[in-house]
């Protein structure tokens, strides 16, 4: 089968103008179809070259990298404190997380310890973020299935929720840029707390009309059983963490895993899944929705009194000794982490992102392959990527 | 209670044509009729698109449009002026003909199938001996011009879409005709202002309506889900689905065509919930014998209005399924629960009145589905499932 | 498979619907702009400079450190130091900035300047509705476009506002504490000079001033007392 791509020429226009079809040797025509970067469905800017017999996918090339902005170059060149806005913008759904995998990374290298009210406000935080993330990623889904949004509209009207209690804390609803190496920037009042616990005791309640709404739905089962299978084996070998990892059945959620935090204070359990179908993957994500519920209402009923910052960190003229270190949490979409190597200076001089949705896409084409084209929208779908962590 | 306001159009009408010499009477009266309907359900068309936004936009918790007009009522005039204005994009390629009478075949097939439908008493455009077939034979045309629409695009993504737009509608016509037939058995005639009139009858108050049947409820959710598929709303929506690859088969139609489209999909919908409400729901035929102080009309229309709203209902929930699980769906489970609940008529004619044949059709229907439903879907082990939990 | 998920489902929108028209909870619609959001207090949008008083040349608290400028991540601040020198809020003259921009197409809103600021001078506003079609220069703000009196920085963060004013005055009345220890002790050590010259030979002095012109020096504005280094707030 020839590629188009090793034949341009002298004829480029009359390729360019030519319909898109792999010529084979006596196999019958094979359709090339381009799917995006403008795409109703694919999350961002992103693109998809898939390669159709019929109806049936054969190949499958994502093509991306329109959002690449230059995300580590420039933390190289900045200060430590300066890159910390940035790691915002990564997985633009997930501030906070972003940031405390960063001041992880960063804590590490220094050795700089963490009050323990801190801590507990980044549990609480990371976990909202993470009921946050789960509930769009599954609107998402649905809306991609066709269900003209409802179940999208419905997680956002959670998401505002825990919106504006990002921004009573933080100054901004998504941009947070609240964690700092030795602590969190602002202590938050008792009043925070208070709205806080409303909204967790809510959260119950929407999980269920959610499931009302879509587990049970017999479209639902139909369209998401049985495809996009992704077999544990491939998904350990090549780097897959988070929901997509444990829809396939592997344990292996890095808050058991690196006791990072104050996570084994508390009690909650890792879901697992059986066949690493999409229906899998998104029951997954309910179960750790409820399993995040659970360590929320544990977390506020305990948090201390005390410092929010160590008073001894700095946070300007900072110039760790030189050494390299590598912090990773459990993201909302995976493993995050961040590999930090300091010569002494002001600037890191290597830092590199692991970025979960990039890595987790690198099976797509093998969830996709011999499935039907039009389940290749909901296999994507259920990596629950953003573009702003696959381009940096 | 044949009442003056029940009868208010057919008297205009006959008031009308009374003031005109004998020798055009028969032309003008058909005229005024024909141009009562092409007057009637483009403005109810517009009325639908603002009750499916608005009504989308409450099930998810957000207001429709309201900017356009109060309650957005003007949002169909700022459609309508949008569609005008846009650009008339034909394809260079295109089949000019053939691309310009695909959607006037819709719309003019559509508006063909109003024809038969009694909108209140004496109040029905042809009365037909074979209303019925006549419909269901204008109804096929409709896919003629959907596959037009494909293949005059020149376009492969188009011609895809129309052709799985048009498996679709083919199969689905059958659950359509045999669930029709089950009433056609019954009233035995296929002319439908005799079959309103079966249903017209009030016992203890309460209608012969169909549905109240039990072959007729089962019926008429086959012909829900059918008439669903016909039209191509949701969750049957693959061929016109926004996110799917094949982007449908008017893609390459803008401006006005475009818009015709839209109407003839829309009046589509208006035609097959008439006649579903013919057939099953007792056409103008009040509720309760005491209400049938109420004009007809109102009834007929009321109910193709809640028809339309549980379509609109449906669309808001439901996500789509795909071609292969809808013709799957399809032939495995509606065709043969349609073709049972026509050995369920049989039985409820041959055993004459009374609760017997109530209990033993109704037990009839129930283990249909429910054995359609185990065998018909079972191939795809598809279930609910329960997780478990590390360590 | 029988349905029942499907009903169900069509139950939980019915409730929705329902819902939207009898709770505010199932119809979270605002309509901008007749209806808004009241800003919530610690929101942060772009930055602006405080001053005291009611000049905002002269009260401005910005001294030009450019520390805010060095720290800027996406470096949207641009800061020229004046050659001279004017008398601020108390009348001590100071630098201060002859040029303050920023480009707010710019900044990210991240709020370092704010927390790196010794000075208290840059503070976070939170007016967004700042589009323009000027793009030329419509949203590159100089500093008369970004000073706000100290009253404005009380009506949008008051919590922030009462910490930053009671931290002012703590540590002016520190500086001041401080500055009369000093003219104590240096009034102290004159009069011990001046004991000394009385019983020692008399001889023309310089240089040392009188103990009553140490005392009336003006003490330092408190601002310029303390950097701020490190850590919490």
């Amino acid at each position: 089968m020839k590629d188009r791509a090793t034949t341009a020429g002298a004829n480029a226009l009359e390729d360019w103008n030519r319909p898109p079809v792999f010529e084979t040797e006596g196999e019958g025509e094979l359709l090339e179809v381009s799917m995006g970067p403008h795409h109703p469905s694919t999350h961002g800017v992103f693109r998809m070259d898939v390669v159709l017999d019929g109806e049936r996918v054969i190949k499958l090339k994502p093509v991306f990298g329109y959002l690449h902005r230059n995300h580590e170059q420039i933390a190289q060149g900045a200060s430590y404190l300066a890159a910390m806005p940035y790691t915002d913008r990564l997985d633009y759904f997930c501030s906070l997380t972003n940031n405390w995998a960063y001041a992880l990374a960063v804590e590490k290298l220094v050795g700089q310890a963490v009050p323990e009210r801190a801590e507990y406000i980044r549990v609480i935080t990371a976990e909202l973020t993470r009921v946050q993330n789960h509930a769009s990623a599954i609107g998402f889904l649905i809306q991609e299935m066709g269900a003209s949004g409802t179940p999208l509209m419905y997680a956002f009207r959670e998401r505002e929720k825990i919106l504006d209690l990002f921004e009573s804390l933080t100054g901004s609803r998504m941009m947070c840029n609240y964690m700092r190496f030795g602590g969190c920037r602002v202590d938050p009042s008792p009043a925070w707390f208070e709205a806080t616990r409303k909204v967790v005791a809510g959260l119950p309640k929407f999980v269920d009309e959610f499931e009302a709404l879509l587990s049970a739905n017999e479209i639902l089962m139909a369209r998401t059983q049985g495809v996009g299978i992704l077999r544990s084996e491939l998904a350990v070998n090549a780097g897959v963490t988070g929901p997509m990892l444990r829809g396939s059945g592997v344990n292996y959620d890095i808050r058991k895993v690196d006791h990072y935090g104050i996570y084994d204070r508390f009690k909650f359990r890792v879901p697992l899944g059986e066949q690493g179908d999409v229906f899998d993957r998104y029951m997954v994500r309910i179960l750790e929705m409820r399993e995040s519920v659970g360590i929320l209402e544990q977390a506020l009923k305990e948090v201390p009194a005390g410092p929010i910052m160590d008073p001894k960190a700095k946070i300007r003229g900072f110039r760790p000794k030189p050494g390299e270190a590598y912090g990773r949490i459990e993201a909302p979409k995976g493993e995050l982490g961040f590999y930090l190597i300091s010569d002494g200076g002001p600037n890191p001089y290597r830092y590199r992102v692991r970025p979960p949705s990039l890595i987790n896409l690198t099976v797509l084409e093998d969830m996709c392959l011999g499935q039907n084209v039009a389940d290749v929208v909901l296999i994507f779908g259920s990596v629950d990527i953003v573009l702003g962590e696959v381009d940096r | 209670m044949v009442g003056t306001l029940d009868q208010i159009f057919v008297l205009l009408k006959h008031w009308i044509v009374g003031l005109l010499p004998p020798v055009l009477q028969p032309v003008v009266g058909v005229l005024l009729s024909v141009v009562a309907i092409i007057a009637t359900f483009p403005a109810l068309f517009a009325l639908t698109t603002v009750i499916e936004r608005k009504g989308l936009g409450r099930i998810q918790n957000r207001i429709g449009p309201n900017r356009t007009g109060p309650l957005g009522i003007l949002q169909p005039v700022a459609d309508g002026i949008k569609s005008l204005t846009k650009e008339d994009i034909v394809p260079l390629n295109a089949d000019a003909a053939v691309h310009f009478l695909a959607p006037l075949v819709l719309v003019v097939a559509v508006f063909l199938e109003f024809a038969v439908l009694p909108m209140g008493r004496n109040m029905v455009l042809v009365d037909m001996d074979a209303g019925l077939l006549f419909f269901f034979a204008i109804g096929a045309s409709t896919e003629l011009s959907i596959f037009m629409a494909g293949w005059s695009s020149r376009n492969k993504y188009s011609l895809l879409g129309a052709m799985r737009a048009v498996a679709q509608m083919i199969s689905y016509e059958v659950p359509l005709l045999i669930s029709s037939v089950a009433v056609v058995m019954i009233t035995g005639s296929l002319s439908l202002v005799k079959i309103v009139d079966a249903q017209n009858q009030y016992t203890w108050g309460l209608p012969h309506w169909y549905i109240f049947t039990p072959w007729g409820c089962a019926a008429f959710v086959m012909y829900a889900v059918a008439a669903t598929a016909e039209t191509n709303r949701s969750p049957f929506d693959l061929p016109e689905g926004e996110s799917e690859l094949v982007a449908g088969y008017f893609t390459e139609y803008s401006g006005f065509k475009f818009a015709l489209f839209f109407l003839g999909e829309y009046l589509g919908m208006f035609a097959i919930s008439g006649l579903g409400t013919a057939l099953f729901l007792g056409g103008w035929s009040a509720p309760f014998s005491f209400l049938q102080f109420v004009p007809s009309w109102i009834w007929f229309f009321g109910k193709v209005m809640l028809s339309i709203c549980v379509m609109i209902w449906v669309r808001g929930t439901l996500p789509r399924m795909r071609q292969d699980q809808l013709m799957n769906f399809a032939w495995k489970f509606v065709i043969p629960f349609t073709l049972l609940n026509l050995v369920n008529v049989v039985v409820w004619r041959f055993m004459g009145e009374g609760w017997a044949r109530w209990i033993v059709c109704s037990a009839i229907v129930v283990v249909a589905y429910v054995a359609m439903a185990r065998i018909g879907m079972r191939s795809k082990k598809i279930a609910p499932r329960s997780y478990r939990y590390a360590e | 498979m029988l349905g029942e998920g499907i009903l169900k489902g069509l139950a939980e929108t019915a409730k929705n619907f329902a819902g939207s028209f009898v709770s505010k909870e199932r119809l979270t619609t605002v309509e901008y702009p007749e209806e808004r959001i009241a800003p919530v207090e610690a929101a942060r949008v772009f930055p602006f400079l405080i001053y005291d008083g009611s000049d905002w040349e002269k009260g401005m608290r910005c001294v030009a450190c450019q520390i805010c400028e060095k720290e800027c991540p996406p470096k949207c601040i641009y800061i020229e130091k004046s050659k001279d020198k004017k008398p601020d809020f108390v009348g001590k003259p100071q630098i201060y900035p002859a040029k303050f921009d920023i480009d707010i197409s710019v900044c990210m809103s991240c709020q370092i300047c704010v927390e790196v600021c010794p000075f208290e001078a840059i503070k976070m506003d939170n007016e967004f509705e700042l589009a323009t079609d000027d793009r030329f220069g419509g949203l590159l703000l100089d500093r008369k476009q970004l000073a706000k009196p100290n009253e404005y920085y009380h009506k949008i963060h008051p919590t922030e506002a009462a910490a930053v004013d009671a931290k002012l005055a703590e540590e002016k009345a520190k500086a001041e504490a401080k500055a009369k220890a000093d003219a104590a002790a240096k009034a102290k050590t004159a009069a011990d000079a001046a004991a000394k010259a009385a019983s020692a030979p008399k001889t023309p002095e310089g240089g040392t001033g009188t103990p009553t012109s140490e005392a009336t020096k003006p003490p330092e504005p408190a601002a310029k007392s303390t950097p701020k280094t490190e850590g919490g707030d």
